[in-house]
Parts: structure tokens; C-alpha cells; sequence
């Protein structure tokens, strides 16, 4: 669910290291930290801006870069992506430590989590090796305080000598120690002593090798930690730095000479390589567990067994998938009931203001083709748009960043793990799956979160399986008019959130089906490796979700969708009203795509209608009824029941509906969507692959539909 | 000293200490980068619904391991 005006502003999001100084002495400041430790949230309190947050690991894939104002200059801030480490086993940590060793940050601000604190020094130990300009951020005191763990950031800062400091990451006062801290660390010597001794015969390797890179970098980057990275054969960093430096720089024979005799000086000692990032981890976690004795106090033992309580519920064995199911099928029920209304009301003052634009075109004396082109083309589809998609949107976006607030996400990967690991895939997907839900163009980026190529790739094909935002009003309409009765009673909202629930399982399940599919097929592989950290629940923030929901989600999308239809209500108008032999181009369009149509299960009109949605699955819908208007048999659509009738009056049956709801689920994702595989695969052929399965799916569907329909 | 046993094996509620990890490459290097490195305390606290992955408490924070993973984990089991 990232897909906001901020995520897809150009130059809000910079995938790689380019930063623009507007002034000379503007300071470039990195934040990192562990996933999931409020780093988002601190960045946006700093910069005022709207970077995605939630209460999930690996929500920023990307760095992210704003500004803010302290002592009268300019400070640049880049968001990283959070890790566990810097010794790059995944692509976020090598984006973050990239960023840290050639970005060339004025200072780094490490953001920790207070409740789990030992870990996060892990990262901490392992950035001061590469820079001695680090602030400590311990965030999270509050949670912390209240289960009784007290963190002393005087001793911390002792220990490690940098700036600590403690902040509450949603109270905006807490970070004016930060920003005053993150001064201080850039007067710091850009290298001091190491942060941490490794056992003996490392540090007699180190001494042989630190020296000589020490004269070749020149101070560029930290000899005594590149050299650390040498030994260990960090082919991931080995890549970098002959792509930044040259081939000649590892080439280098003294270098080189100076590395065996290091090697054999490890292997003597009985660290042969491959044990070796085994010693200098457990000497970081060793290291960050004696800060912690020295500087946490627990008033009880700290999380435990019984912290997990809301789990045993929402991840047990007998509740876990029904609680899961009835979570989305409450979810939808609410969006359908709640939407009711406002929706009709939104519609009504809508089609006034088309009479009163009829009006104002009459009086202006304008010619009828414009009135008939501007009025009953362009704004009655965007006034459709509107009308049916605000609602639903208003109440679904806030109440899925709830979820997403308060934890329930990982929670979904965990339950949905094993069904994955049986399609040879990876359980994170089931978050961009729910990511999908939102927009499959965002979900589509949020696969970045799984490190395997392979299962990202499995992730990024299937994920338009799940019908996403734009496809809902049409799914709702449709279920609501053929399947649940008059609209507005109790009995048939459950009875639409239900089938609803039951479309998005359908795709859920396909999601499964040809997971798997690909999985044996043309994907072929053992699922790889796999850890999720389950974050404690939040009280969310209701407030900020509110407004992050409806100002950057909701209008966002919005303003998308009426952007398409503006130019689609004009096209449509033409092709209603360019004759060619005595028809339309419409009719003849649609006529001409009518036998295949048919085999489906659809019409010639809502087959093109989902042609010409390809920009947006929301204008699928309005296309359709203004196509059918165009035809010209009713005037007003402006609530279900008369739609019932437009649609009955062009032959469509309960049959009609499911081959729609069934092709809506699975057809080509959107122009975005495809953009965004492009972009992430880099390849014309996975685009055209992810293009083609919901495709096939859907044609398959509807015809076994279709025909299983006209033997009975 | 009780016999050794993997991870896989610790019920819900039970706590252990991990004695070795038998695992390589990629997962090694994770699960260490998590704090899991030897005689690090680790509690079980639950299944996923359909009894893999479960999740496990390491260093103050739940992780979820599968059993293929928690298998090459051996421990120690404390006594409750």
C-alpha cells in the first residue's frame, strides 16, 4: 500500500546515491537502523514529509531523501533502508551500506529500538567501523518504559564515545536532541578508534593489511574496515569497489600480496576462510551484549511468553486462518456499509451539479455537441468515479493502515508462510499481496522485501492476482446489484462483504495455484532462506493515519483515476459518435470483439471497456454504462437499482455478472503495474509474462464458466 | 549435561540455549546477524497455524524460523 503522491513524486524516492546539495555547506545526514525501529516515522517528523510508515520490517526499500531546517543552515536527510546488518547477504543491505561507504554522509544517525536494544548495536558497531561520525538514536522509549526496560544513554555514550540520545519518534519535541546531537557528530574525527577488538589472530591480520590500504585509500574509505571486508572475500563489495575504483585497485600487487599473507597469518591461527565473518560476528553480538549489561535495566525480564497472547489468537492453530478471514471479511463489510451512503449522497449532489452545468452550457448558448461531449462524456464518467470509488477508498485506506500500524501484517506472512513454502516461495509474499490490495503497482515494488530473485520474481508475476483498489467498485457494484438484493440492508452488505471476501480468496488462491505453477515450470528452485521478525503490536496512531490515508492515499488515487477518465470519457464520446457507414465506431468495435466476447461470457462493450482501462482499472465500470448510454436507451445511472436496469436492458444475466467479476479478477494488470514490472525485472519478457498469466486465467475461467453455464 | 536436541523440537513456553548452528551460507549469516550465535537464549513462543514456521524469542525480539531452518539449530533445553 505505498503507492502515494509522495512514493511516486519524482525525486522523492532516489534508488541510488545521487544527492542534490542546494547549497554548498548543506550536511548530507544518513539514517539507518534495524527494520521496522520507527525510522520512517522520524523522518518525516524531521522533514515534514510523507515517506510510508508502518509496523512492518521493510517497508523502505528505497533511500529516501528530504530536508529539514536546524541552526541556520540546511540538512539533508536520507532514509536507508532498514537492516540487521552491513555485511550485504540481501539487496537492502547492500543499498544501505553502499550509501554509508560511498555516499559520503556528513554524519549517520543509527535509530534503535529501546526494547530490543541489544541487537540494534549490533549495526551500530558494525556503522562505526565504517565512519566515527554515528549518533546513537534510542527510539521507542516510551514502549520500552512501559515493560519496564530503562535504557541510560549516558553510559552508552561512555562506552562507545558518540552523541546518544533518546527520543519518542512520534513526539515531535524529542527529536530537538537529535537534530542538535547530529551537529555534534559532524565536528567528530571522521575516523577514531575501533569500536570493536576482534580475537587476536584477527587483529594480527588486520595490522598486516590496514596499512597498505590506509596508503592506497587515502582517506576515503575506513582502512581498518575495508581491510576486515577483504579478508572476509566480501564478493558483493569486491564488485563495488572495482565499479567505483577500477579494476587496478584490488589488483594492486602489493594489496594483494598483503591479503595472502593475512590469509595464511587466519589460517595458521585456525580461522581458515568461511569462519572468519563467523568470529567478527559473534564478536559484534558479544560486544553488544556487554553494552547492554552495562547499560539496560529490566525492572521484570523483558518480552515474554506471555507478551504473546494476542498471538496465540491470531496465529493459532484452529483460529489463525478462520480470524484471518473474518478480519477481511469484516474489513470489506464495513467498507460496503459505511460507503453506502455517503456514496449516495456524493452521487446526488453530483448530478445536480451536471444539471446545473447543462444548465450554464445552455444559457452560454453553446453548441449541443460540445454539451453532449463535455457534460453527459467527460463529467459524468469522472462524476461515476468519484461518487463510487471515494467512499469505499475513505474507509478501506484507513482501515487497512490500521492493520498495518498495529502489526497484523507480518502476522499474515507468518500464518501464510507454509502455503507459500509449498509453492516453493517465500511467506513475505503474502505481504505483497496485501500491499496489492492497496495497488498492485505498489505491491509490485514492495517485493523488493524478499531476497531470493527467484521467489521476488514468482512475487512480482502473481501479484495482480489480488484484485487491488480499482477493481473493487466494480466488484462491488456488480455483487451487490446481481447477488445481495436491494442495496442498504443489513442482510445484503453481509451478504456482498461475504462474496466479496470470497472473490479476493479466489484470487488469493490462483495467487497459490500459479505460484506453484511457476514454481515448477519455468521458475524452477528450493525455496531459499527465510526469517521475519514479528514486531509487538502498536497502539496505532490513529490521527496521522487518518490523515496519511485520506490526503496521500485516497486523493492520490483518486485524482489518478480521474485523471484517466477525464481522457477516456472524451474518447468514449467519440467513438459513440464518429459514425462510419451509418454505426459507430463503437458499436463497431464492439461488434467486431462480440463473437469472442461471447465465448467468455461478456459482451463486445465490456470487453473494450477493459481495453480501454488498461491506464486504470477504475474506469472500467463508467465505460461500460457509458457505452450502453451511449447507445442510448436510459439517462441517469446515478444509483444501483437504475444501473440494475441499464445493464438488464443490454442482456446482461446473473451469468453476464460472474464472467465479469471473474474477468475483472483476472485480466492484464493496468498501464502502471506493467510500467512498474518493467522497471523491477528489467525485462521486456517477465513484463509480457506477467501481462499474459492473469490473462490466460481469466479467458480460461470465464469460458469454463461460460460453457459449464450453457450446458445446464 | 541433557542429551542435545534442535530447535525444531522446543515446545511453545519452552526456553533453550543454543549450543551450534549447523547451518551455511546465507541463513548462517542471518541468523547470527539476529543475535543467534552460540549459547544465546532462545524461548519458543508459538506454531504458525499450520505448525511451520513457528516463531521463536531471540535477543528481545520474535523471529520466525521454518523447520527446515530450526533443525540444524541444536540446543539445550533449560528446565522450566
Amino acid at each position: 500500500m505505498g503507492l502515494s503522491r509522495h512514493s511516486t513524486k519524482a525525486g522523492a524516492v532516489d534508488p541510488g546515491l545521487t544527492i542534490h546539495r542546494q547549497t554548498s555547506n548543506e550536511k548530507i545526514i544518513a539514517l539507518a537502523g534495524n527494520p521496522n525501529v520507527g525510522k520512517s516515522t522520524i523522518f518525516n517528523n524531521l522533514t515534514g514529509m510523507h515517506q510510508h510508515t508502518g509496523n512492518w520490517p521493510g517497508k523502505t526499500v528505497l533511500n529516501a531523501q528530504g530536508r529539514y531546517r536546524a541552526f541556520g543552515q540546511s540538512w539533508t536527510l536520507v532514509d536507508i533502508p532498514g537492516t540487521y546488518s552491513l555485511m550485504a547477504h540481501s539487496a537492502e543491505e547492500e543499498v544501505a551500506r553502499n550509501f554509508l561507504c560511498f555516499g559520503k554522509p556528513d554524519a549517520i544517525a543509527v535509530v534503535c529500538d529501546a526494547s530490543c536494544l541489544e541487537r540494534n548495536l549490533n549495526l551500530v558497531l558494525q556503522t562505526m567501523e565504517i565512519s566515527s561520525r554515528v549518533v546513537l538514536c534510542v527510539n521507542l522509549m516510551d514502549e520500552a518504559s512501559k515493560k519496564g526496560i530503562h535504557v541510560d544513554p549516558k553510559v552508552l555514550s561512555e562506552s562507545l564515545g558518540i552523541p546518544v540520545v533518546t527520543t519518542v519518534a512520534r513526539d515531535k519535541k524529542s527529536l530537538e536532541a537529535l537534530t542538535d546531537a547530529i551537529r555534534q557528530a559532524t565536528d567528530l574525527p571522521e575516523i577514531s578508534g575501533p569500536p570493536v577488538l576482534y580475537p587476536k589472530p584477527i587483529e594480527d591480520a588486520l595490522s598486516l593489511l590496514t596499512p597498505v590500504l590506509s596508503e592506497k585509500t587515502d582517506g576515503t574509505l575506513n582502512p581498518r574496515w575495508l581491510a576486515l571486508r577483504l579478508l572476509d572475500e566480501d564478493a558483493s563489495l569486491t564488485k563495488e569497489l572495482t565499479s567505483r575504483l577500477g579494476p587496478s585497485f584490488l589488483e594492486d600487487s602489493v594489496l594483494q600480496n598483503a591479503c595472502s599473507d593475512a590469509r595464511e597469518l587466519l589460517r595458521k591461527e585456525g580461522i581458515p576462510p568461511g569462519t572468519l565473518q563467523d568470529e567478527i560476528t559473534a564478536a559484534l553480538v558479544r560486544q553488544a551484549e556487554a553494552l547492554c549489561q552495562k547499560a539496560v535495566r529490566y525492572d521484570r525480564p523483558p518480552y515474554q511468553f506471555r507478551d504473546w497472547k494476542l498471538d496465540r489468537l491470531l496465529t493459532g492453530r484452529l483460529v489463525g486462518y478462520p480470524a484471518m478471514i473474518l478480519l477481511l471479511a469484516f474489513l470489506l463489510w464495513l467498507t460496503i456499509t459505511g460507503a453506502n451512503f455517503p456514496s449516495q449522497v456524493l452521487s446526488a449532489l453530483l448530478f445536480r451539479g451536471q444539471d446545473l452545468l447543462s444548465g450554464l452550457f445552455l444559457r452560454a448558448g453553446a453548441p449541443d455537441w460540445l454539451h453532449n461531449m463535455l457534460v453527459l462524456g467527460v463529467y459524468r464518467v469522472v462524476a461515476w468515479v468519484v461518487s463510487v470509488m471515494l467512499p469505499p477508498m475513505a474507509i478501506f485506506f484507513p482501515l487497512f493502515t490500521l492493520l498495518e500500524d498495529v502489526g497484523y501484517l507480518p502476522r499474515l506472512a507468518y500464518n501464510l508462510d507454509k502455503p507459500f513454502q509449498c509453492c516453493h516461495a517465500c511467506g513475505k509474499q503474502a505481504l505483497c499481496m496485501a500491499m496489492g490490495f492497496g495497488c498492485n503497482a505498489a505491491g509490485v515494488t514492495g517485493c523488493r522485501i524478499i531476497d531470493s530473485p527467484r521467489e521476488r520474481l514468482l512475487a512480482i508475476l502473481t501479484n495482480s492476482f489480488v484484485p487491488c483498489n480499482g477493481r473493487f467498485p466494480t466488484l462491488i457494484a456488480l455483487i451487490t446489484i446481481f447477488f445481495a438484493g436491494a442495496a442498504g440492508s443489513i442482510r445484503s452488505s453481509v451478504l456482498s462483504a461475504l462474496l466479496l471476501t470470497l472473490a479476493i480468496l479466489l484470487g488469493i488462491g490462483m495467487t497459490f495455484f500459479v505460484t506453484w505453477l511457476l514454481s515448477v515450470t519455468l521458475l524452477r528452485g528450493v525455496p531459499s532462506a527465510f526469517t521475519l521478525e514479528l514486531p509487538p503490536y502498536r497502539k496505532p496512531q490513529v490521527g496521522s493515519i487518518l490523515i496519511r490515508s485520506i490526503f496521500d492515499r485516497t486523493l492520490f488515487v483518486l485524482g489518478r483515476a480521474a485523471a484517466v477518465a477525464v481522457p477516456a470519457g472524451f474518447l468514449i464520446w467519440i467513438m459513440a459518435n464518429a459514425s462510419f457507414g451509418g454505426q459507430s465506431l463503437l458499436a463497431l468495435s464492439a461488434g467486431w470483439l462480440d463473437p469472442f466476447a461471447r465465448l467468455l461470457g461478456l459482451d463486445g462493450v465490456i470487453l473494450i471497456a477493459f481495453l480501454l482501462g488498461f491506464p486504470a482499472n477504475e474506469i472500467v465500470m463508467p465505460i461500460i454504462l457509458m457505452a450502453y448510454l451511449a447507445q442510448g436507451t436510459l439517462a441517469e445511472t446515478e444509483n444501483l437499482a437504475s444501473m440494475k436496469l441499464l445493464l438488464l436492458s443490454h442482456g446482461w444475466t446473473i451469468q453476464t455478472a460472474v464472467s465479469t467479476i471473474l474477468f475483472s479478477l483476472f485480466h492484464w494488470p493496468c498501464s502502471t503495474t506493467l510500467l512498474t514490472i518493467h522497471k523491477e525485472t528489467k525485462s521486456l519478457r517477465y513484463t509480457l509474462l506477467a501481462a499474459l498469466l492473469p490473462t490466460a486465467v481469466g479467458v480460461l475461467l470465464c469460458m469454463l464458466f461460460t460453457g459449464i453455464c450453457r450446458l445446464f | 549435561m541433557e542429551p542435545s536436541c534442535n530447535l525444531s523440537q522446543l515446545c511453545p513456553g519452552e526456553r533453550a540455549e543454543v549450543l551450534r548452528l549447523r547451518t551455511a551460507g546465507t541463513m548462517r549469516r542471518r541468523l547470527m546477524d539476529l543475535g543467534l550465535i552460540e549459547h544465546t537464549e532462545v524461548v519458543c513462543l508459538g506454531k504458525s497455524p499450520s505448525g511451520d514456521p513457528s516463531a521463536y524469542l531471540i535477543r528481545g525480539a520474535a523471529i520466525a524460523i521454518r523447520a527446515r531452518d530450526s533443525r540444524q539449530i541444536l540446543i539445550k533445553i533449560k528446565p522450566t
